[in-house]
């Protein structure tokens, strides 16, 4: 059996663009034999790619870091929310604070006095590790901002490579259970478009109404679901993980839905990353006066 | 029109440059035709390994500009003939000579996999039932041609050269062949987890955007593997529900 055991020191000839490097081979017990190899450019971002391939990763890293730097931003300001019936998906459920929404009233007391509340910070870990722990968003982020690789066959910035083999990555196993919060999100998220649906009537009731909010809050719901029912670990668990699963017409079912979401799990994740943080914005700029919301019915 | 080819040569055990070689091009050719007629007509001693010509027998594999293609699979049409054209062996394994690479790494790893083990047969005449469904699922994994692209664009072995722990895409594809096969009664993962290292992947479908096949190799095959290694080996309430089964 041959095998291939070493890269054998360092590089031994160079010739313009590439690097030529000794390999050995094993044979029998003794080493054989020393052929050389076209190794693959070293250098970061070294290739011979001729494409704009660093548009991809640049444009990853350009989204991710704005949503990332708006989200804190918006979690921490606990104002302008809510408006009417409409609730930011950033802060939906509100389960302490001071609006209409809260679950179980203002601020807890418990609170420690150094650490600024808001309710948004007590919501947004959970979707937040359940993007960050995404396979589709391991693989985006893997290559935007660790450069491993920066693309497909390109040099990469650094030799030693754990992958998810170890600590820390090794904790991205987590993801399923992200995955069950998550379905729990969709649900109170499907719940705040039915209080969306429902306006003051100015008698101190309510009355039903459809405003341009609701429908940014029913898209935002749609993506968010069919991002979340598509998931990796989702689809494992409805059915994947058997290899007879039409014996379960039901499992059968699911795998089905869950693996047509699947395929399109890239497109869904990002359009809900988009959405989400639509929806917080609108609702921020009506809440704060310089967005109407326009009344459909 | 005329093309230029920038076409890698080598020498047994030497070193190698990048040499240009101006040769006519006509609609309908592709890369492996270029340098067919290179060979012909003014390189007799260059290297090629080749086939089919028809994406099939996955022989022509090499980086075409710098991207992991079939040669007889990459039409000219699709190429800048402005710019001369790179051709270059596979640059995860070693190579022999001009475009041909020592791929025999691949067929010792595929040995360190467990065979195939078919539960016991379920009819009295040695006969199988399987839903249509079940086997449409690893349908997919047989589509491979072993053309060893995806090994050749997987950085775990291109930068970092884990060819001694990690058994690449190729291999994961065919694993899960096996693993999700419903005849099959093997047990794999163990070996995924700790042999074959299956956590090196880090999901960046290099793989699966190279594969000539359009297989999906990461969603379809490596992602359910690294889940029933989850399942085995770190979800604590899988564990425990085992242990009640």
């Amino acid at each position: 059996m041959w095998r291939c055991v070493h890269l054998y020191g360092p590089t031994v000839e160079r010739t313009p663009g590439f690097v030529i490097v000794n390999w050995f081979i094993y044979s029998k017990g003794a080493f054989m034999q020393v052929i050389r190899l076209t190794a693959a450019p070293h250098g970061f971002g070294e290739t011979v790619r001729r494409d704009n391939w660093w548009t991809t990763p640049l444009l990853v890293f350009v989204v991710f870091s704005s949503f990332i730097v708006y989200a804190t931003w918006a979690a921490f300001q606990n104002a302008h929310y809510e408006y009417g019936p409409y609730l930011s998906p950033f802060y939906a459920p509100v389960l302490w604070g001071d609006s209409a929404h809260a679950w179980f009233g203002p601020q807890p007391t418990w609170w420690p006095a150094l650490l600024p509340f808001s309710p948004a910070l007590l919501i947004l870990p959970f979707p937040g590790l359940f993007r960050f722990t995404c396979y589709y968003y391991r693989g985006a982020y893997y290559k935007a901002f660790w450069a491993d690789p920066p693309a497909c066959s390109v040099g990469e910035p650094r030799k030693r490579y754990l992958g998810e083999n170890s600590f820390p990555l090794i904790l991205q196993n987590v993801h399923r259970y992200f995955f069950y919060i998550a379905c729990i999100f969709v649900v109170l998220l499907s719940y705040d478009v039915w209080l969306a649906l429902w306006f003051p009537d100015g008698a101190g009731g309510t009355e039903f109404g459809i405003g341009v909010g609701t429908l940014v809050l029913l898209v935002n719901v749609v993506l968010i679901a069919s991002y979340t029912f598509g998931c990796h670990s989702g689809r494992h668990i409805f059915g994947g993980r058997n290899d007879e699963v039409s014996k379960s017409p039901l499992l059968s079912a699911c795998y089905d839905c869950t693996s047509s979401l699947n395929r399109r799990h890239m497109l869904f994740a990002w359009c809900s990353l988009f959405s989400v943080a639509f929806a917080d914005i609108y609702v921020r700029l009506c809440s704060m006066g310089i967005w109407s919301d326009w009344r459909i019915l | 029109m005329d093309a230029t080819f920038r076409l890698w040569r080598s020498e047994p055990g030497g070193a190698g440059a990048l040499t240009d070689y101006k040769t006519p091009v006509s609609e309908g050719m592709v890369v492996l035709d270029a340098v067919h007629r290179i060979q012909a007509e003014q390189a007799p001693d260059l290297a090629v390994r080749w086939n089919c010509k028809a994406g099939k027998c996955g022989s022509c594999s090499a980086e075409i500009n710098g991207k992991p293609r079939l040669m007889c699979m990459t039409r000219l049409s699709t190429l800048d003939l402005n710019k001369p054209v790179i051709v270059e062996p596979m640059k995860t394994f070693p190579l022999i000579k001009d475009l041909v690479t020592d791929v025999s790494w691949n067929f010792s790893v595929k040995k360190t996999i467990q065979k195939f083990k078919p539960r016991q047969p379920d009819a009295p005449d040695g006969t199988w039932r399987m839903a249509q469904k079940d086997i449409d699922r690893v349908q997919e994994h047989r589509k491979c041609i072993e053309c060893f692209l995806c090994q050749d664009v997987c950085h775990v072995l291109r930068d970092h050269g884990k060819h001694d722990e990690f058994i690449g895409p190729r291999f994961l594809l065919y694993a899960a062949q096996l693993e999700m096969n419903p005849l099959d009664t093997a047990d794999r993962l163990h070996d995924l987890k700790d042999k074959h290292n299956i956590g090196y992947c880090n999901i960046t479908k290099c793989c699966t955007a190279v594969c000539p096949e359009h297989i999906k190799i990461t969603d379809n095959a490596i992602i359910p593997l690294k889940e029933r290694v989850v399942d085995r080996f770190y979800d604590p309430v899988t564990r425990l529900l085992r242990m009640f089964k």
